[in-house]
């Protein structure tokens, strides 16, 4: 059956697959025919995910992408790759003015830093496949817009997108396309985790023409169209997926 | 740890409003400027300045800023 979005006989790594975009990412591209290493700091939840892929000769990496030793790990361990999703990543929600060092740090280091460096160092070992294709799950957030108490999230996400413009130019040369996916707030988010109630999440979603929130699939079918071949001429572009929330 | 240090420090998060309007038993909800974003000013002053990990949760069961003081004193 003809399918341009087929991932048929590529190997993708998917950081963050223990929960939400990364997890339903890992089961999406199983189910399109990609042999998946998913990796997750949760050996449980990983592990979770790593039984609902479909097809067999999948990977699992337990590791702690925060610290070289797990992303040396993880280079270390991945075979020749056709794609990567980085999908690991954290949100602090705490206003500007107390938002000091540790916060900064730890945010933009698994936001930024982390998927920078990973991407970086799978090149310098010959890891991608002529024609890879690299997707950072971005967000909204420090691209389009931002909201309270999420300052330092909107720099790592917007040093994100700042990052692949750049990564797409000198990445060309070996065919290797690199590109965002920028979602609105989506069910089962970091950002509805803990930090909204049910009120004010109720309140919340009045803002999105759509009138719901995204579900990490969706997200999922994105990022399959841009790591299958039918993106081919796609790089460094930003994804928006946000239900219209950016139109208001 | 001292109750009018704490209301001293939780005024300060206000912008707009006299700091006379801030007494122990003040009915923090009450007040005109009081938001959700103040709320995590609360939890983050309270990481900052007494090293307590506070939660919405607890801002949500608390009324007065007495009552905030008192989780706070719990849980160091």
């Amino acid at each position: 059956m003809y399918n341009p979005f087929t991932l048929k006989e590529k190997t993708i790594f998917i950081s963050g697959a223990s929960s939400g975009i990364g997890k339903a990412t890992a089961i999406e591209c199983s189910k399109m025919g990609a042999k998946l290493c998913i990796t997750g700091r949760n050996n449980e939840r990983l592990n979770n995910t790593f039984s609902q892929l479909e097809g067999n000769n999948h990977l699992q990496i337990v590791a702690d992408l925060q610290t070289d030793e797990g992303i040396n790990s993880v280079v270390e361990t991945l075979p020749l790759l056709d794609g990567i999703v980085h999908s690991a990543g954290i949100i602090k929600t705490v206003p500007f003015q107390f938002s000091g060092k540790e916060i900064i740090n730890d945010v933009m280091g698994i936001n930024f830093y982390s998927p920078a460096i990973l991407s970086q160092l799978l090149l310098k070992k010959k890891k991608l496949k002529k024609a890879a294709s690299i997707v950072f799950i971005s967000s909204v957030s420090g691209v389009s817009c931002s909201s309270l108490g999420n300052s330092v999230y909107s720099a790592s996400k917007g040093a994100i997108n700042g990052l692949v413009k750049g990564m797409a130019l000198d990445l060309a040369p070996k065919m290797i396309r690199v590109n965002t996916v920028n979602p609105g707030m989506i069910d089962t988010s970091l950002f509805a985790e803990g930090i909204l109630t049910q009120e004010q999440l109720k309140d919340d979603v009045k803002h999105y023409p759509l009138k719901r929130y995204g579900k990490p699939k969706e997200v999922a079918f994105m990022v399959i169209f841009l790591l299958s071949d039918a993106s081919s001429w796609v790089t460094g572009s930003t994804f928006l997926i946000d239900g219209g929330y950016t139109l208001l | 740890m001292d109750l009018k240090l704490f209301v001293d420090m939780f005024a300060e998060l206000f912008e707009e409003t006299e700091k006379s309007k801030f007494k122990p038993s003040t009915k923090f909800r009450d007040i005109d400027e009081w938001s959700s974003f103040i709320g995590l000013s609360v939890i983050a002053m309270v990481d900052e300045k007494f090293n307590v990990k506070m939660t919405g949760g607890d801002i949500r069961e608390s009324i007065t800023i007495e009552d905030l003081f008192n989780i706070v004193l719990k849980k160091q």
